[in-house]
């Protein structure tokens, strides 16, 4: 089970009031290759792992995904909360705020709904565990565009901090893929 | 809402906000040691700093909700039930001065 913290995992600031950086950190909120995504991703793989450090990696790893989900939707409400409706419509977050006022919905940059789509769950741990990697060096560019696109000091600060645990997350990852296939190479050896 | 709209993002004590920023560390450095451990289950450094960090956190989490508020919902609350009480991780300044 979970339970929730009242903390977060990065204290996430904002420095000014950047709204068209809101509008685009809706990509890691609900985007493809959201926190979203990656999270439920994990979550949905965990079940068929055939060794335990790899239930744990994936547990582990998509718990730590729905705290930088949070992260992303403080960013967003910080830059809203104190926006005046014309101007969230001026910076283009327009459609957003006519159809979920300050409410941080989970769609992405343009607008796009998520949906399951986006995510795979397919048993084979090597195959999951390739998507995982993929999805990791995914989040990563993303973060690496939104740190670009903006100069909000509060921003890029917290953005650097998760583009980070993307990079530590990939590295976790390759670890686990290996101690599958080490696990899978022992058991044809005693066949 | 036409009405004026209340701002939720609101400042804590400096002294609150100190201990607060300092547990979210500590379990930051526990979230780092939980995954790497999952993939080195016998790295005894990493285990060692792992139960070290442990100590510490729970030593601030108590001082934190005996001095401030609660952490988690497994805590023993005054009357009215403290767990509502504003503010919330997102509406929490955590830069005095930024938001």
């Amino acid at each position: 089970m979970w339970i929730y913290e009242k903390k977060l995992q990065f204290p996430a600031w904002v420095e000014g009031c950047d709204l068209h950086i809101a509008k685009l950190l809706f990509a890691q909120y609900g985007g493809p290759d959201s926190e979203l995504s990656a999270g439920l991703r994990y979550l949905s793989q965990r079940y068929n792992m055939p060794i335990p450090e790899a239930k744990a990696v994936l547990t582990d790893i998509g718990t730590e995904e729905l705290a930088h989900w949070e992260i992303i939707a403080t960013l967003i409400f910080k830059i809203v909360d104190r926006a005046t409706p014309e101007e969230l419509i001026d910076a283009g977050m327009g459609p957003n705020y006519i159809q979920h006022g300050r409410d941080v919905y989970p769609n992405d940059a343009a607008g796009v709904p998520w949906t399951a789509a986006y995510i795979q769950a397919i048993e084979d741990p090597i195959t999951n565990l390739h998507e995982d990697l993929a999805a990791e060096q995914k989040a990563r560019t993303t973060y690496e565009h939104l740190i670009s696109s903006t100069r909000d000091r509060g921003v890029i600060e917290t953005l650097s901090f998760l583009r980070e645990r993307e990079v530590v997350h990939f590295q976790r990852f390759g670890e686990t893929l290996r101690l599958v296939q080490e696990h899978m190479d022992n058991l044809k050896h005693k066949r | 809402m036409i009405e004026e709209r209340k701002v939720f993002v609101m400042d804590i004590s400096r002294d609150r906000l100190e201990l607060l920023k300092e547990i979210m560390a500590i379990d930051f450095s526990l979230v780092e040691l939980n995954l790497y451990l999952d993939t080195h289950p016998m790295d005894q450094r990493a285990l060692r700093l792992h139960n070290e960090y442990v100590m510490r956190s729970r030593m601030l989490k108590e001082k934190y909700e005996k001095d401030h508020a609660p952490l988690t919902h497994r805590f023993i609350s005054d009357c009215p039930w403290e767990w509502i009480e504003d503010p919330w991780p997102w509406e929490i300044d955590y830069e005095m001065g930024g938001r």
